[in-house]
């Protein structure tokens, strides 16, 4: 059992591997050189595979990223290319023309050491350092820092900075199955997968993960964030590696997905946002997007033929982050509605791009806030089996699972990417099936979806776009209209939560309705300028900007609630 | 081929001896030893003392048995064609006994529902699609087993038998699972094609029951090719809208599964769901007919999921809705007739049924 202690930095449980030189992570570090030159001849042999070990195919992939690539340097430069870039890529260019020519030696696979520099380039640019004084600084930091804030914002302003009443942890409530996770991470390696509302959500995952004691975990982030320098800073020494969206080539891709599997295999933990970026909409992910969550079937299989039955098992730990209000909701719902439900190229948002936004961000974000519920949900196996505190799998009806032999074919593992791309389909679905489950619902969230679904049945011939435009006046609602629509949708998630289907914060399985609502309204998107509900002087509810209430009422989607009221 | 060489390959099992599952193991056997399992031991030793099931003749690698766990253990892919009613207790049996490694190709043409207790499936009942689970689905929720596949098209159990030429379906989302059910049930008078569209190729397997049974009455009555014509082209339109519902894919209905099983059963007095069509036209009660059916016709099953869902979704599917209450006593089968005549039809396709799908 795990030793949950209080004090006034808000720890509340012992790290489950004090000794910081035994985490893998750091292992990594110390070994760099020699987990690179590994990583890039496993790339290499899966970039081969991929191309059907076809020296033609190889040739038609290098010219085409060679090509997609100086158009990158001049179409879409970042602040946080190297240098050096197009140094390299006219280098590269030369080696090509010189192999073509006939100059250089063509090896037995043509192009291979072209390959390898390419290649042993891109893993030098993924990989991440892990700095144990910079990850205990930044612990310490974002602690202090947050309880800062956390204090300031209780009190008038900074006169209370220096307070230390509200601990951070009454704020930000770290729920769900830790102690059966932190058993889980001391034998086998945990990928946890929170759902992502919110850019602070990278920050307060990382913080909740330190603070249930597990040692840190390696996660991707985007390349365009290690422009911003106190970002950078940060995460280049916390073992963030780099995914860079821009580069879509076969090199490229199977190194990052090799950086990961076989950081998994060396049993780092990691942490990956399935959902790829923000929810635009506000809604709990639906479709997942599974590339790197690939990697840790293929990191599983490889455990088990490395292995065998000493292997060491990989778990997955849905996490949902719960907010009362998304500061970046507005831009976010906007980008919705304009984007209306089809994938497209967007420009990266303002809200975040430099070091004093960001600092701003996290300001407003404290100061504003009311509680955040980050809920460790139900762990499971990459198949989706529930797991005991041993790691072992166990079927619906309670038979353990031997789940090496997933990757049986005819009595013995086989490699067959097809069928593990199905397996992590089916694990995808489940996270998403686990999302809805542990799913912290607020009052606010119920405020929401009420007070939006009678708008939108009182205004039936409209469409979405008509009933965003309506103006202010025309959004109020009775009380008692909104107090019945709020019991009903009550009642029912009270039942749900019997059945396991969904979480719910104190006030709503406890409180009385008109608490609930009080609650509710106190907390609906406080942040905002323009409130998506508030009380008017008449004493009805009215909203004031409809988009948001239309935000923060889809968090409450995919439940069947709007057939209640 | 040489059954000695067959003998030592893995044998390949089979649950339930009805006549599909009988078609499927003489298929099976000519390519490897099959393990059959049926319900009553009498059965069983009848097939293992002289290969015979019940009037039917099983290939000498046919082996019976009435214990499940024998099955799981001595075989990695397993056939499980049995009655929807029955399947998810018969899988619910089987599960302990499998493990991660197994591979299940299902062929039966039925969906189910879990009612709370006491709710029965009547004319107006609201049936909401997420309760309605394919086989597949019960074997996802019951087992360990995520390897799975299922088997679909016109398969006339009668014809199989004969070793007359044929051709089917597995529908897998695993490249493997379609690959070795070609490698088992081949032969050179059955063709086996393969998809990746599981669940469209199950629904289309599903639905087409309901139209068979229609397609009896109409014979029962005496119609000629004209109303029957009529009846498939305007129960795969049917198909399609109920099917989308479900998760089903309208391309699907288009391959052997839908357009193919849909007209075997509709031409075919082989065919239970026909014969219990044909029989109420000729002016049976349903009761009698069930009396002395040896096996389940799906298709009232389906029928009774597929009006109380329409009923849920708040669609017009006025041949399932027919077909319900004239089976049901409702409406005689002249007056159904008449009700389909004169409903107001006006489009022959709704081009936005295959949009946006």
């Amino acid at each position: 059992m795990a030793t949950k202690v209080h004090n006034s930095d808000g720890w509340l449980y012992d790290p489950i591997l004090p000794d910081s030189s035994t985490w893998p992570i750091v292992q990594l570090t110390n070994h760099r050189d020699e987990f690179l030159k590994e990583l890039v001849e496993l790339s290499i042999q899966n970039i081969k595979e991929t191309l059907g070990n076809n020296p033609s195919n190889l040739k038609d992939e290098l010219a085409r990223t060679l090509y997609t690539e100086r158009i990158r340097l001049t179409q879409t430069p970042w602040k946080a290319d190297a240098p050096d870039e197009k140094e390299f890529w006219s280098q590269v260019k030369k080696h090509m023309v010189r192999i073509n020519a006939g100059h250089e030696n063509p090896n037995a696979f043509g192009h291979e050491d072209l390959i390898r520099r390419i290649v042993t380039r891109y893993a030098e640019e993924i990989a991440g350092v892990f700095d144990v004084k910079a990850y205990d600084f930044a612990k310490g930091f974002t602690t202090f820092m947050f309880s800062r804030l956390l204090n300031a914002s209780q009190g008038k302003g900074f006169s209370r900075f220096w307070d230390s009443r509200h601990n951070l942890h009454d704020k930000i409530h770290l729920i769900g199955e830790i102690d059966h996770i932190r058993e889980l991470a001391k034998q086998g390696t945990v990928i946890v997968v929170p759902t992502h509302f919110s850019n602070l959500d990278s920050m307060l995952i990382g913080w909740a993960i330190q603070s249930i004691g597990l040692p840190p975990v390696l996660y991707g982030a985007g390349l365009n964030l290690f422009g911003i320098k106190i970002m950078a800073w940060f995460m280049n020494r916390l073992g963030a590696y780099k995914v860079d969206r821009r580069k879509k080539n076969t090199l490229y891709l199977e190194t990052l997905k090799m950086y990961s599997e076989l950081s998994l295999r060396k049993g780092c933990n990691g942490l990956f946002f399935p959902g790829g970026t923000r929810s635009r909409s506000g809604m709990l992910e639906k479709r997942l997007k599974l590339g790197l969550l690939g990697t840790a079937l293929q990191a599983q299989r490889m455990n088990f033929v490395d292995d065998g039955e000493d292997a060491k098992k990989i778990f997955v730990v849905p996490v949902t982050i719960n907010y009362n209000f998304v500061l970046e909701a507005q831009s976010l719902i906007d980008q919705h509605l304009k984007i209306s439900g089809q994938e497209q190229y967007y420009v990266e948002n303002d809200d975040f791009s430099t070091s004093s936004k960001m600092l701003r961000f996290i300001y407003k974000f404290f100061t504003a806030s009311s509680e955040i519920a980050v809920r460790f949900g139900t762990p499971m196996d990459l198949f989706g089996n529930r797991v005991d505190e041993e790691g072992r799998s166990f079927d619906p009806h309670g038979h353990e699972v031997d789940i090496k032999k997933y990757f049986y074919s005819n009595g013995e593992i086989t490699k067959d990417l097809q069928r593990d791309a199905e397996y992590t389909r089916m694990l995808g679905e489940r996270i998403v099936e686990r999302y809805h489950c542990e799913a912290v619902v607020f009052c606010s969230q119920i405020l929401a979806f009420s007070a939006f679904r009678i708008f939108k049945a009182r205004y039936n011939r409209m469409d979405l776009y008509g009933l965003m435009r309506l103006p202010s006046e025309d959004l109020t609602i009775r009380p008692k209209q909104l107090m019945d629509s709020v019991d009903k949708i009550v009642e029912r998630l009270r039942e749900m939560h019997a059945g396991g289907e969904i979480q719910l914060e104190k006030e709503i399985l406890e409180g009385s309705l008109s608490n609930i609502v009080k609650k509710g309204i106190a907390n609906l998107g406080i942040y905002h300028a323009k409130l998506p509900l508030m009380f008017n002087a008449e004493g009805d509810f009215q909203s004031q900007d409809i988009k948001l209430l239309y935000f923060y009422h889809n968090r409450l989607e995919g439940y069947g609630l709007h057939k209640v009221i | 081929m040489d059954s000695t060489k067959s003998s030592d390959k893995m044998p390949v099992g089979v649950l339930g001896g009805g006549s599909f599952g009988s078609a499927i193991s003489n298929l099976l056997a000519e390519n490897q030893p099959v393990i059959l399992l049926t319900r009553s031991q009498e059965v069983a030793d009848s097939i293992n003392a002289t290969h015979d099931n019940r009037g039917r003749t099983m290939h000498e690698n046919v082996r019976a048995t009435t214990n499940a766990r024998e099955v799981a253990e001595q075989c990695r892919l397993i056939y499980p064609i049995l009655p929807s009613a029955g399947f998810r207790e018969t899988i619910k049996n089987l599960a302990p006994h499998l493990t991660p490694e197994h591979i299940l190709i299902h062929g039966t043409k039925g969906v189910d529902v879990q009612l709370p207790e006491g709710v029965q499936l009547t004319s107006d009942y609201k049936l909401n699609p997420k309760k309605v689970n394919t086989m597949t689905e019960v074997i996802l929720q019951e087992t360990i087993v995520r390897r799975v596949g299922c088997l679909a098209g016109p398969n006339l159990a009668g014809e199989i038998l004969e070793g007359q030429p044929a051709a089917t379906v597995i529908a897998s989302h695993f490249e493997e699972v379609i690959k070795l059910g070609q490698k088992t049930l081949r032969t050179p008078r059955f063709q086996v094609y393969g998809s990746h569209d599981l669940t469209g190729v199950e629904i289309a397997g599903v639905l087409k029951n309901v139209i068979a049974l229609a397609a009896g009455a109409l014979s029962g009555l005496g119609f000629g090719e004209n109303a029957k014509a009529l009846l498939i082209s305007r129960g795969l339109v049917e198909m399609i809208h109920i099917g989308k519902h479900l998760g089903g894919d309208i391309v699907a209905v288009l391959g052997l599964a839908g357009v193919g099983d849909l007209i075997a059963t509709c031409s075919s007095s082989k065919s239970r769901n026909f014969t219990v069509g044909y029989r109420l036209a000729k002016g049976e009660t349903l009761t009698a007919i069930l009396a002395d059916m040896e096996e389940v016709a799906e298709g009232l099953n389906t029928l009774r999921i597929s009006r109380s869902m329409a009923n849920y979704l708040g669609i017009r599917v006025p041949l399932t809705e027919t077909i319900y209450d004239v089976i049901y006593g409702e409406k005689t089968v002249e007056e159904g007739l008449d009700y389909l005549m004169k409903f107001p039809f006006y489009v022959d396709i709704d081009r936005s049924m295959f949009r946006g799908n």
